[in-house]
């Protein structure tokens, strides 16, 4: 399909553009970026389509190249699946932020590096070639250190410091894991490489490789061992930024990256039982340091290490009904934790703190803001007719069906203290009487709330693809990605 | 010169020198951009080479009289300018039926236009390597933040 490049070529195109024009024309950004996030938002859906209805497997090759030798851009069902994931949530934050810039400078920049990144993220989802994704890697994490600093505040810039050692640490696990693999397979094209590693068999070099691969990218999801730089790094960006990197940018380089390579290598029970180890870990930990945080933006950063253990304790099961529910609490997760960081940001706009002491009774004042946030937080800690019940269910029916009874107490006792501690945001934000920051709140201008209206919508009705009539669409031609 | 200008930047040893040597430099940056896909090289190496001229040339002479040449906006501008070119011969191939396709006419072996639109996209990434590096340069030297006490 001849328009697989352009999930790359657009963001860039357009980031450069900006870079340029958008210093002399003001309102030039705005409705430009929102136009190319849009029309990416819409390819995706197109490209659902012609996954359901013509082949199942689209390869591009990019100058002509044939595939073992030039590079290739595949478009299976994993990669429309985190497609659709990454640009509909682009847009809506784009959205979100034509209000919520306006208080910072030189906005432009702010859209340059937002778009370069969506072309970081994009373009690892559909490469077929591993060094090219530790390229579009560090494209995404470079303009997502420049972008956690984007407030140039001493706090800020520390966290984005501590940020970038992080992830340059993790960019050289896996640039060091690569070249192991090229040193015993000579070659770098995905498809090609599960071929050889086939023929030749797994020996000590791919399992150190993949143990390299393991540290690398669970340090760019923030799996718990490795989790530390996300606390700081979340909260410090502006608000949307924070919903891309908690809602995308972690999934994107750290868990869909992991689940490629290990469809190339091949998953063993050593494999997924650390995988499900890691992911009750992150469960229980991440929601035990939520809980007493009293900075609304931080306590959300916890929540999304505690939220990405689900995904992979769901993904590590490795059955298809565990596998399904990890990518479907995957969607699920990226969509009510953006809302809960745009609701963080609509609440910074108007009273210009997120120190939970300082507000109170912001109900009365903000409805459309607390009653999104609400199902917002009904959805992360599983109440029934919300997404993120659905894939919680299906992720805990997987650990009792493949007989790890433990795993699924974790994962239900996790949701429980998720449940108290959005009880807590709730009663110190929106109930209780007024406090005397948010006697003069306002409610959020209008593209704001066309966002964050969105997004609760999408969190009301996404439990629908839990049903087999619409999840066949969706979930189910990723999840035969990965098991077969 | 005026006296307020020689009192600026180094000795007159060292503005001498540079004078003589920073046109060399460029041209030889230049010449590593042409020629890379001939011979060892390319678009990073060669702008590389000439951004090193021009912060020479502000080392020697201070910063006021380089940014009389080239301003920050116009670096910027330029840099931009650079990614886009190179984008856009990506996009031209498209032309070609595929994205990156080189598509113009290759010309004989070891002579200066012989490698179709390779010439053209070292020429873009020379742009944006060479004034990329002299803003990070810039950019270190015109922003200072109060430190904190």
């Amino acid at each position: 399909m001849t328009f697989i490049p352009l999930f790359v070529v657009l963001p860039l195109l357009g980031a450069f553009i900006i870079s340029f024009v958008g210093k002399y024309k003001k309102c030039f950004s705005d409705i430009f970026t929102n136009i190319i996030t849009l029309t990416l938002a819409f390819l995706s859906f197109y490209s659902i389509f012609l996954l359901n209805t013509k082949s199942s497997l689209y390869i591009y090759k990019v100058g002509g190249w044939a595939p073992p030798f030039g590079i290739s851009l595949v478009l299976d069902g994993l990669s429309v699946f985190m497609l659709v994931t990454v640009n509909i949530l682009a847009f809506l934050i784009t959205l979100f932020c034509i209000n919520y810039m306006e208080k910072f400078t030189s906005k432009f920049r702010f859209y340059t590096l937002f778009l370069l990144m969506l072309a970081g993220m994009n373009g690892i989802i559909i490469t077929a070639d591993i060094f090219n994704l530790f390229v579009f890697l560090e494209i995404a994490s470079v303009a997502s250190y420049a972008l956690v600093a984007y407030g140039i505040e001493s706090e800020e810039l520390e966290a984005s410091f501590k940020y970038m050692m992080m992830g340059s640490l993790a960019s050289l696990f896996i640039l060091l894991s690569i070249a192991f693999l090229y040193s015993y397979a000579s070659t770098l094209n995905m498809a090609d490489l599960a071929q050889v590693l086939k023929e030749k068999g797994v020996n000590k070099v791919v399992t150190f490789a993949f143990v390299l691969f393991l540290v690398g990218f669970g340090l760019k999801a923030a799996i718990v061992p490795f989790h530390a730089w996300l606390p700081d790094a979340h909260p410090s960006a502006p608000a949307p930024i924070s919903a891309a990197l908690s809602g995308v940018l972690i999934k994107v380089l750290g868990i869909y990256s992991l689940i490629r390579i290990s469809t190339i290598i091949g998953i063993n029970k050593l494999f997924s039982n650390t995988l499900m180890f890691l992911g009750g870990l992150s469960i229980i930990v991440g929601v035990l340091l939520a809980i007493g945080q009293m900075d609304l933006k931080r306590l959300l950063a916890y929540h999304s290490i505690s939220q990405v253990g689900y995904i992979i304790l769901g993904l590590g099961i490795g059955t298809p009904l565990g596998v399904s529910g990890g990518l479907f609490h995957l969607f699920n997760h990226s969509i009510f934790k953006s809302l809960l960081f745009l609701n963080s940001g609509a609440i910074e706009y108007t009273i210009g703190t997120r120190n939970l002491d300082q507000m109170g009774g912001l109900r009365e004042k903000m409805p459309i803001t607390s009653a999104t946030c609400l199902i917002a937080s009904m959805s992360i800690s599983g109440i029934p007719p919300f997404n993120g019940f659905f894939s919680k269910l299906l992720i805990v029916l997987a650990c009792i069906k493949s007989g790890y009874i433990g795993y699924g107490i974790v994962a239900v006792i996790g949701s429980i203290l998720t449940l108290s501690s959005f009880m807590k945001v709730q009663r110190y934000a929106f109930f209780g009487s007024l406090s005397k920051k948010s006697q003069e709140a306002k409610e959020v201008p209008s593209f704001m709330k066309l966002a964050m209206l969105i997004l609760a919508i999408i969190c009301s009705v996404g439990g629908l693809l839990i049903f087999k009539d619409i999840g066949n669409y969706f979930i189910k031609p990723a999840q035969e990605i990965i098991v077969k | 010169m005026n006296s307020d200008l020689k009192n600026k930047g180094m000795s007159l040893i060292v503005k001498t020198i540079t004078r003589l040597t920073v046109g060399l430099i460029l041209l030889y940056g230049i010449y590593i951009v042409l020629h890379g896909h001939i011979s060892p090289g390319g678009g990073f190496a060669g702008g590389v080479i000439i951004a090193l001229a021009f912060i020479h040339l502000m080392l020697a002479f201070g910063k006021d009289e380089v940014l009389k040449i080239l301003p920050v906006t116009f670096v910027s501008l330029l840099e931009s300018l650079g990614a886009v070119l190179f984008l856009s011969i990506a996009i031209l191939g498209f032309l070609g039926g595929y994205f990156f396709m080189d598509w113009f006419a290759k010309g004989k072996p070891f002579k200066l236009f012989s490698a179709g639109s390779i010439i053209f996209s070292n020429i873009g990434i020379g742009l944006k390597v060479s004034l990329g590096l002299f803003g990070i340069f810039l950019v270190l030297i015109l922003l200072k933040f109060k430190a904190k006490k």
